[in-house]
């Protein structure tokens, strides 16, 4: 397949991302390079200076809800993408209504008490709607550890293991490849 | 009795035991979940009410922080 004929296909689909942290930012960009037709991304959060290790922010963005600052980055790598942003918390009664027309869903979050709302209220309103989840990229190194396993309909990427701690921080490199890696099992779904 | 566990075979002494009996008997301490029995999502509010019976597959999934 053409990278013409890729973005023939992609510009028609529509890709719900929840969490526009490290996972989200990072996998919005990818998405968008390769000519994803509409993102629709939800976070509450305001883009932060501890954020930069590995977010798609820059400092100047400090300050400004991630909604927001991200649709600017995306529209400055691509204008045909449309974006729908959500600066809203996401809870088990509006996540259907927001994701409801997306293709895919990536589940981009921070925080294991937001995945597990995220996972639960899709399998039951959406039990045939793929979910890509990350889950598990603190630290450094190990690269063969991260994989990516499919149960049912959801895509599990990362190494299930390492968990943020003091000593162990989510950063670039790490966050980065599964934030790609999920980017990469959209296409495969898309794509196919 | 005998099931599946996260694609490997396991054994209990019971016949029946609920989820929250597995977590325990599996010291899965984790507080975060997804668990799935035979392909059928089964909420944190059900996890004292749901058994398990011989023959099931069941999934437990841990959620960790990061992202």
């Amino acid at each position: 397949m053409t990278f013409e004929e890729i973005k023939n296909i992609l510009q028609n689909k529509t890709v719900g991302i929840a969490g526009c942290g490290g996972l989200g930012s990072n996998c919005a960009v990818a998405l968008t390079r390769v000519g994803i037709g509409t993102l629709i991304i939800a976070d509450f959060d305001v883009v932060s200076e501890s954020n930069l290790n590995r977010q798609y922010y820059f400092r100047d963005q400090i300050g400004i809800p991630k909604t927001i600052a991200l649709t600017e980055n995306i529209g400055r790598i691509s204008n045909s993408v449309k974006v729908v942003a959500h600066n809203i918390c996401l809870t088990k009664e509006n996540i259907p209504g927001i994701f409801r027309d997306c293709d895919v869903i990536v589940e981009a979050f921070d925080r294991a008490d937001q995945k597990e709302i995220l996972i639960e209220t899709v399998i039951i309103e959406f039990p045939e709607k793929p979910l890509v989840i990350g889950l598990g990229m603190a630290g450094w190194g190990k690269n063969d550890e991260i994989h990516c396993r499919r149960v049912d309909n959801m895509y599990i990427c990362g190494d299930e293991i390492s968990e943020i701690s003091p000593d162990l921080p989510p950063i670039a490199p790490r966050v980065g490849m599964v934030a790609n890696m999920q980017a990469n099992v959209v296409l495969e779904l898309l794509l196919t | 009795m005998k099931i599946t566990l996260n694609n490997n075979p396991d054994s209990f002494d019971d016949d029946d035991i609920t989820v929250n009996q597995l977590l325990k008997l599996k010291n899965f301490t984790f507080k975060m979940l997804i668990i799935k029995i035979n392909g059928n999502l089964v909420p944190k509010e059900d996890y004292e009410s749901t058994m398990i019976h011989s023959g099931d597959e069941v999934m437990v999934l841990h959620l960790i922080s990061g992202g």
